[in-house]
C-alpha cells in the first residue's frame, strides 16, 4: 500500500503530463472505419409506396414503426434518404403526390408534411387541427383538382381537409362533430369529384356522408341502423361497397351506398363455411371484389359477386398475407398473395376479378429464422418482352424487409436491428491449432508486400495510389473479422435481442451478422398470446475448468404486457445460435437477479422474483441449490414500486409455503422500506452500479500524499424523485414548485447514505453509477440550462489507515470484513456544472482491471456519443487548484462542462434514434468497446487514457525488423572490417 | 527555460477561463439553518441536529411567530417474522412555520422496557442470528399514513454492554420518509453469539432532513476584472534552475563526464599501442602530453 501510494503520484503526474500534451482524444481522417462500424436501419415497415414516375421508378418510399420515412433503392435496398421523426410523431400514412412529393401524415393526423422525392428535403409542413380525436386517413387522388391545384384529402381529428399539394394550404375543411361518429373509411371513387366518408355511430348505426370534393359541401347524409352492431374494421370491396362484421363476429354485412342509398345484405358466415365456429375478424385489405376473414387459424377469401352476393373463393389453413391492389392497364387491378408452405413461400399475383387465374406464381425458399410474412407490397414493371412483371416487397415477422422478383430474393434488410431491447456480449471460440497457420503461410507474400507498402508510407515514398492501397488494406484487414478470440479481446460477439423476438449475434470486428435466431418461445402460441422479450443475461460463461462448453445466454420473456403474465426462459448457445432449451414458467417474472455464484459447469445462478414476491432459483439443480443454501443468509434484494413511491428491501425466508412443495422456491420477507410522500415526491429514476464492474483500488491518492478511501459497495441504489407536478414537460412548472431529490440508498439495510435536494430542478433524469460516484443530468429551471451533478462517496472508517507503520505492523483494518450493518461513516462530495446538451443516455467506459481513467459517454440530442473525461466531473475541482492538485490532474473549476468537438466518439456519424450505450471491457486494459444502438448501430473501441499498453494498429513491425537486421548486419560487417584492419596492421 | 515560458501563458489562459474563486459557492454545510427558516424555501429541508435522550439539544428559536404543538407517534417492533407490537413512543414538537411548512423538532424517545416474553424472543433471535425489526408510521401527524416505514437489523448487532440502538429518522416535512435502525457503532462480521448483561436500551435518535444541493457555480462577468491580478498569483513560484531540472542535469553531467574520460583514454591507448610497434618516440612524446595532463586532472 505504502509503495503504491508513493508510486501513484508519479504515475499520475506522468499521465497528467501526457494528457496535457494531448488533451483531446480524436481520430485522424484516415482512421475512420478502422475500428468502428456504423449500420443504418429503418425499422419494421408499416407502409410502402412505389413511385411510378420515371425519375422515381427505382425507388420505394417506406414508413416504419420506428417513425422513419425512407427512400430505398429498389435494386439494392440501400437508403437514398431517411428521416427519423420524433418518438411521439407516429406516422399514420404516406403517399406520393404529383409524382415528386412524398406526403406524410403523422402525430395522430395532425401534421401533414411534403418531402421532395429525389433528395428528401422537406417542401412544406402544415398543422391540421380538429374538434376531436379520430382515425386518420390520407388520400392523394390523381384526378381531383381545385383551380389547377392538386389536392390531398386528409381526414383527421374528426375533420375532413382538402390540402393543396403544392404549398400545403388548406383549401377547405368540413367538421364531423357528431359525438359518437367513428370514421371507418374515406373513399374517393375514381372518375368523380365525390368523397364518401363512412363510419359507425353509436355502435349500431351506419353513417354515410357524400361530399363534393371541389368545395367540401355536404351533398348527402344517410344513416341506417343495424340492430346487432358492428365489430372491428370494415373492408372496402368496391368504391361504393364495404364489408363489415356484426358484433358477434358471425354475420357478414355487405353495405353498399350506391347513389347515396344505403342497402344492407346479411350473410351468416356459417352459410359460406359450414365448420365455422367462434368469432371471425376481417383482414384489412382493399382489393376490389375480394376480402378475407380469419377464424381459428383458417383464412377464407370471399368474393363479392353482384348485389351483395358472397362466394368463397378459397379456404386455407396456411399463414397468408395479401397486398393491396395495384392498378394495371385498362381498369384491371392486380394483387399479390403469399402463402406459407413449410420452408417455402408461394407468391401468387392475381387479377382482382379473376381469382382462379394467376398472372404469376412463384415459390421461394425462405429462411425459417425470418418467421411469417406480415405484410406484402406489390409493384409492377415492364419486362423486356413488354409484358407485365411484378416484384413484391415483403415484411417478415422478424421485421426484415425483402424484395422478391423472378422467384428469388433480390435483397434483404435486417431491419429488426433497429429496435434492440437488450444487448450482452459473448467471447468467441479460442483459436485451435492448425486453423490459422496455413492462412498465414498463404498470406506471407501479401504480408510482406503490405509491410513494404507501409514502410514506403512511413518513409514518405508512397505514391497516391500506394496510399490508397494502404488505406484500403487497413480497412479490409481480415484480422478483425476472424471468428476466433484474439489476444487483446477486441473480437467478441454482441448478442442483441430485438423487439421482434429475434436474437442476433454481431461480430464486433465489422458488424456482420454471425447468426440469427427467431426465438420459438417468443412465437405466438395458445398459452402465450403476445409474448414480449424482456432481457438478456449471460447464463454460462465458460472459463477455467469448463472450457469445452459453449457459452450461452438466457432470454427472459413474458407472455403479455402485464407484469403478472407467466414468464418464458430460453437458453441460447452463443456460438451456434441454437436454442438449447426453453422453459415455460408457471410464475411471472418481475425481477431477475443474477447471483455472483456459478456451479461447476460455470452456469450462473439466477434468482427470479415473481409478482407475489416469491424467489425462484435457476438452474434447478441440486448443485445450484447447495451453493445457494450456503449463501442463503447473505442474499438480499430490493424492489422499487414506482407507481406508489415505495422502495422495499427483502431477505429470503425458507421454502415456499404453498400448494406444491418446490425446493427451488423461497418465501421472502420485508426488511426495510422507504416511503416517499406521495404529495411531494415521485420516483423517476433508479440506477445501480454494473454488476461486473471492476474497481482497481479503493485508495485514491490525493495531492499532498494523502489517501482517501472510496466507499465501494455493490449494494447502492441511486434514486431520484421529483415533485409530482414537475413530471411533465420541461417548463410546465415554475421553479418554486419543482424540485428534485437525489438519494443514495444501501439496498441491504435501507440506510439513506446521502440525500440532497435540488430546488428548481426538473427531470427527465439520466444517471450513471460507477465505482464510488454517480453522475446525473437534469434541467435547472432557474438557470434555464441543463446541469450535470456528481456525487462521490468516501469511506471514513478506513481513513486513518495512513500511517505507514500501522500498515507495516498490520494494525490496520483494511482486510477486515465489511458488514453493512455497521453504521457507515461516509462522507460525500458533490458539485454541479452546466451542460449544454439534453441527453438521451449516459454510460461510462469500463475496462478489464479498472485502472484506466474513466470517461462518461453521453448520448446527445443530436444522436451522437460524446466522450467526457471524468476529471471534468470531479467534486474536488476548485477555481484555483494548487500546484500539487494540478499535478494530480485537477482541472480548474468552470461553471459549464466543455464540449470539445473532437471528442465525439461517433465522429461525423449519427446514431439515429439513439437509445442505449453499452460498454464492454476488452482484455487490453487501456481499451473499452463501445456499442451504441438506436435505429442505427455504432460500434467503436475507445482508449480513455490512450493505448499506453500496446503499440498502435499500424505499428510497422517490418521497419523494426529491418532496422534490427540492418544493425546486426552492420555489426558483423564492421567487426569483419576491424578484424581485417587489425590483421593488416599486425602484418605491417 | 523555454518550456517555462510556454507553460506560464498556458496557466494564465487556464486561470482566465476558470475565473476567480469569488463565484464559487462555499463548501460550508448549513448546520444551523433554522436561522434561515423564515426566508427559506417552502419545503424546509436541512440537516437537523442530533437529539439524544440523554441530552436534548436546546437551541434558541428566534421566531415567536411559529406555533408549537406536541405530537406523539409510536414505535413498533417485531422479532424475526412475528407481528409488530408497540415498543416505545416518540414525542416531538410540531413546529409550524410562518410560511406554512411544518417540521418536527425536539424529538424524544421513550422505550418500553422488555417484558420477559420479549427477552425470550430476543434471545431466540440472538441464537438464530435473525432480524429485529422496527417500524414507524410514515405520517407522524396522522399515523399510520400511507404505509409504515420499516427497518431491521441483525439482533446480534445491537449488543454492547446492554443494548445500544441508533435511529436515523429521515423526515420530509412532517412525513417520515425512512428510518435507519442499527447499532451506533460497527457490527464486525462474524457476529458472535452472546447475551446482554442488562436488558436496557441505550437509544440515540437523529432527525435528518434533506440537504440543499450546492448551486452550480455561476461565474459572472464582473469577476473577470480582478482575474488578471489573481492570475499572477496562480503562477508557480519561480524555482531555481537547479531545483527544477536536476533530474535531467545529473544524468547529462554523468554522460558528459563519461564521454570526456572516454575521449581522454582513447588517444592514450592508441598511443600506447602504437609506440612499441612503430618506434617513433617523438610522435609518442607529442601524444603523451595531453594524456598525462588528463591523468593529472
Amino acid at each position: 500500500m505504502a509503495i503504491r501510494s508513493f508510486f501513484v503520484p508519479f504515475l499520475l503526474f506522468g499521465l497528467y503530463f501526457y494528457s496535457s500534451l494531448s488533451p483531446v482524444l480524436s481520430l485522424y481522417e484516415d482512421q475512420v472505419g478502422l475500428m468502428d462500424w456504423h449500420q443504418q436501419y429503418i425499422g419494421k415497415v408499416k407502409q410502402a409506396v412505389f413511385s411510378t414516375q420515371k425519375t422515381g421508378r427505382r425507388r420505394v418510399i417506406v414508413s416504419t414503426e420506428e417513425n422513419v420515412i425512407a427512400s430505398l433503392d429498389l435494386r439494392h435496398g440501400e437508403i437514398f434518404w431517411r428521416h427519423l421523426l420524433g418518438s411521439d410523431d407516429v406516422i399514420d400514412g404516406i403517399d406520393i403526390g404529383l409524382g415528386k412529393y412524398v406526403i406524410t401524415l403523422s402525430s395522430g393526423g395532425s401534421i401533414l408534411r411534403s418531402w421532395n422525392l429525389p433528395d428528401g428535403q422537406m417542401v412544406w409542413e402544415s398543422y391540421l387541427q380538429g374538434p376531436k380525436h379520430s382515425k386518420s386517413f390520407l388520400l392523394v387522388p390523381t384526378n381531383l383538382k381545385i383551380e389547377k391545384d392538386s389536392v390531398i384529402v386528409v381526414f383527421s381529428n374528426g375533420r375532413l381537409h382538402a390540402v393543396s399539394c403544392i404549398d400545403g394550404e388548406v383549401l377547405w375543411k368540413k367538421d364531423f362533430e357528431a359525438e359518437s361518429f367513428e370514421v371507418q373509411q374515406v373513399i374517393k371513387p375514381p372518375g368523380s369529384d365525390l368523397i364518401y366518408v363512412v363510419g359507425f355511430a353509436a355502435s349500431s348505426q351506419f353513417e354515410m356522408y357524400q361530399i363534393n370534393g371541389r368545395n367540401g359541401e355536404l351533398l348527402k347524409h344517410e344513416s341506417t341502423t343495424f340492430s346487432s352492431g358492428f365489430l372491428g374494421e370494415v373492408s372496402l370491396v368496391s368504391s361504393e361497397t364495404v364489408v363489415a362484421l356484426d358484433s358477434t363476429g358471425s354475420i357478414l354485412l355487405t353495405i353498399s351506398f350506391q347513389n347515396g342509398e344505403i342497402s344492407f345484405q346479411q350473410t351468416p358466415i356459417s352459410n359460406l363455411y359450414e365448420h365455422f365456429s367462434g368469432p371471425a375478424i376481417i383482414i384489412p385489405s382493399s382489393v376490389p371484389g375480394i376480402f378475407a376473414i380469419k377464424t381459428n387459424a383458417i383464412t377464407i377469401f370471399i368474393r363479392v359477386i353482384g348485389e351483395g352476393m358472397l362466394e368463397v373463393a378459397e379456404k386455407t389453413n396456411h399463414e397468408t398475407a395479401i397486398s393491396d391492389s395495384l392498378p394495371l392497364s385498362e381498369g384491371q387491378q392486380a394483387f399479390a398473395l403469399i402463402q406459407h408452405a413449410g420452408s417455402e413461400i408461394h407468391l401468387a399475383v392475381k387479377l382482382a376479378h379473376d381469382w382462379d387465374g394467376n398472372l404469376l406464381k412463384e415459390s421461394i425458399k425462405m429462411n425459417q429464422q425470418r418467421g411469417l410474412v406480415h405484410k406484402v407490397f406489390i409493384n409492377n414493371y415492364i419486362r423486356t418482352d413488354k409484358s407485365h412483371g411484378f416484384r413484391v416487397l415483403i415484411v417478415m415477422e422478424d421485421h426484415s424487409l425483402l424484395l422478391l422478383q423472378q422467384g428469388t430474393i433480390v435483397w434483404s434488410r435486417e431491419d429488426g436491428l433497429a429496435s434492440i431491447i437488450d444487448v450482452t456480449t459473448s467471447e468467441l471460440p479460442v483459436e485451435r491449432d492448425g486453423v490459422s497457420v496455413a492462412k498465414v503461410e498463404h498470406n506471407l507474400f501479401e504480408w510482406l508486400k503490405g509491410h513494404m507498402l507501409k514502410l514506403k508510407g512511413t518513409l514518405m515514398l508512397a505514391s497516391p495510389e500506394d496510399v490508397a492501397l494502404i488505406q484500403s488494406m487497413r480497412l479490409k484487414s481480415s484480422e478483425k473479422s476472424k471468428m476466433t478470440r484474439d489476444h487483446n479481446g477486441f473480437r467478441k460477439l454482441l448478442i442483441v435481442l430485438t423487439r421482434a423476438g429475434k436474437l442476433f449475434a454481431l461480430h464486433t470486428g465489422d458488424g456482420h451478422i454471425v447468426w440469427s435466431h427467431l426465438l420459438r418461445s417468443l412465437h405466438k402460441s395458445e398459452p402465450c398470446q403476445s409474448p414480449i422479450g424482456l432481457n438478456l443475461y449471460q447464463w454460462q460463461v465458460p472459463h477455467h475448468h469448463a472450457m469445452d462448453e459453449n457459452p450461452s445466454v438466457l432470454v427472459v420473456s413474458r407472455c403479455g404486457p402485464s407484469s403478472d403474465a407467466p414468464g418464458v426462459l430460453s437458453f441460447i448457445d452463443t456460438y451456434t445460435g441454437n436454442e438449447l432449451s426453453s422453459l415455460s414458467l408457471a410464475h411471472a417474472v418481475a425481477q431477475v437477479i443474477p447471483l455472483p455464484y456459478t456451479d461447476s459447469t460455470e452456469q450462473r445462478l439466477h434468482l427470479l422474483i415473481d409478482s407475489d414476491k416469491h424467489a425462484h432459483l435457476y438452474p434447478k439443480t441440486s448443485e445450484a441449490l447447495s451453493i445457494f443454501k450456503r449463501e442463503f443468509s447473505n442474499i438480499y434484494w430490493y424492489s422499487v414500486e414506482g407507481h406508489n413511491g415505495i422502495i422495499k428491501g427483502h431477505a429470503l425466508k425458507y421454502e415456499c409455503t404453498g400448494k406444491v412443495a418446490d425446493e427451488f422456491c423461497f418465501d421472502t420477507r420485508e426488511l426495510w422500506s422507504v416511503v416517499f410522500p406521495s404529495e411531494s415526491e415521485k420516483i423517476i429514476a433508479t440506477v445501480t452500479r454494473k454488476l461486473n464492474e471492476v474497481v482497481h483500488t479503493q485508495a485514491k491518492v490525493i495531492a499532498d500524499q494523502d489517501v482517501m478511501y472510496k466507499y465501494i459497495s455493490k449494494n447502492l441504489l441511486f434514486v431520484v424523485t421529483v415533485a409530482p407536478k414537475g413530471c411533465g414537460e420541461i417548463g410546465s412548472v415554475t421553479p418554486e414548485e419543482s424540485w428534485l431529490v437525489a438519494y443514495l440508498i444501501d439496498t441491504v439495510t435501507g440506510r439513506i447514505l446521502h440525500r440532497v435536494t435540488h430546488h428548481g430542478a426538473q427531470g427527465p433524469v439520466h444517471a450513471v453509477f460507477s465505482e464510488n460516484w454517480v453522475v446525473y443530468h437534469y434541467f435547472n429551471l432557474r438557470a434555464h440550462r441543463y446541469e450535470l451533478s456528481v456525487i462521490e462517496l468516501y469511506d471514513q472508517s478506513r481513513a486513518d489507515n495512513k500511517d505507514v507503520w500501522k500498515l507495516v505492523l498490520g494494525k490496520h483494518n483494511l482486510t477486515s470484513p465489511i458488514s453493512l450493518f455497521s453504521r457507515p461513516e461516509v462522507i460525500t462530495k458533490s458539485q454541479s456544472y452546466f451542460f449544454t446538451h439534453s441527453v438521451k443516455a449516459i454510460a461510462v467506459t469500463s475496462t478489464a482491471k479498472g485502472i484506466t481513467s474513466k470517461q462518461l459517454l453521453i448520448g446527445t440530442i443530436g444522436d451522437q456519443v460524446l466522450a467526457l473525461d471524468k476529471r471534468f466531473l470531479d467534486p474536488r475541482r476548485s477555481v484555483n487548484p494548487t500546484q500539487a492538485e494540478k499535478e494530480e490532474g485537477i482541472i480548474p473549476l468552470t461553471d459549464s462542462l466543455p464540449i470539445i468537438p473532437q471528442s465525439y466518439v461517433t465522429h461525423a456519424l449519427r446514431v439515429e434514434g439513439l437509445r442505449g450505450i453499452i460498454t464492454v471491457p476488452a482484455k487490453l486494459e487501456s481499451t473499452t468497446l463501445v456499442f451504441a444502438h438506436g435505429v442505427d448501430l455504432f460500434f467503436t473501441q475507445l482508449a480513455p487514457s490512450r493505448t499506453y499498453d500496446s503499440l498502435t494498429e499500424d505499428f510497422n513491425y517490418a521497419l523494426l525488423l529491418i532496422t534490427i537486421v540492418a544493425l546486426v548486419a552492420a555489426i558483423f560487417v564492421t567487426w569483419r572490417l576491424s578484424e581485417r584492419k587489425e590483421l593488416q596492421e599486425k602484418w605491417r | 527555460m523555454k518550456s517555462v515560458k510556454v507553460i506560464v501563458p498556458f496557466l494564465l489562459a487556464l486561470s482566465l477561463l476558470s475565473f476567480s474563486s469569488f463565484g464559487f459557492q462555499s463548501d460550508e454545510l448549513l448546520v444551523d439553518d433554522e436561522e434561515f427558516g423564515l426566508e427559506g424555501s417552502p419545503q424546509h429541508r436541512s440537516s437537523e441536529p442530533v437529539l439524544t435522550r440523554s441530552q436534548p439539544v436546546t437551541r434558541k428559536r428566534h421566531s415567536d411567530l411559529d406555533s408549537d404543538s406536541k405530537i406523539q407517534f409510536s414505535l413498533d417492533h417485531a422479532f424475526g417474522d412475528s407481528d409488530f407490537s408497540p415498543a416505545g413512543t416518540f414525542s416531538a414538537r410540531l413546529k409550524t412555520w410562518s410560511h406554512g411548512g411544518q417540521t418536527l423538532t425536539k424529538l424524544r424517545f421513550s422505550r418500553n422496557s422488555f417484558t420477559d416474553e420479549n427477552k425470550e424472543k430476543f434471545k431466540n433471535l440472538l441464537k438464530s442470528d435473525d432480524f429485529y425489526r422496527i417500524r414507524l408510521p410514515s405520517k407522524a401527524l396522522s399515523p399510520p399514513g400511507r404505509d409504515f416505514v420499516i427497518s431491521s437489523v441483525k439482533a446480534r448487532c445491537l449488543l454492547r454492554e446492554g443494548l445500544d440502538e441508533h435511529f436515523v429518522i429521515h423526515m420530509e416535512g412532517v412525513n417520515v420518509l425512512a428510518v435507519n435502525y442499527g447499532s451506533p457503532g460497527s457490527c464486525p462480521y462474524p457476529r458472535n453469539l452472546k447475551f446482554p448483561a442488562k436488558w436496557s436500551f441505550n437509544s440515540h435518535t437523529v432527525l435528518k432532513n434533506s440537504e440543499q444541493a450546492p448551486r452550480a457555480p455561476v461565474f459572472t462577468e464582473e469577476i473577470l476584472g480582478d482575474e488578471n491580478a489573481e492570475g499572477e498569483v496562480v503562477q508557480p513560484p519561480e524555482r531555481p534552475f537547479w531545483a527544477k531540472y536536476w533530474m535531467y542535469l545529473i544524468p547529462l553531467g554523468l554522460i558528459v563526464m563519461n564521454a570526456v574520460t572516454q575521449a581522454m583514454n582513447m588517444p592514450e591507448e592508441q598511443a600506447s599501442g602504437q609506440a612499441p610497434a612503430q618506434g617513433q618516440p617523438s610522435a609518442g612524446a607529442v601524444q603523451r602530453g595531453p594524456s598525462s595532463a588528463a591523468r593529472r586532472r
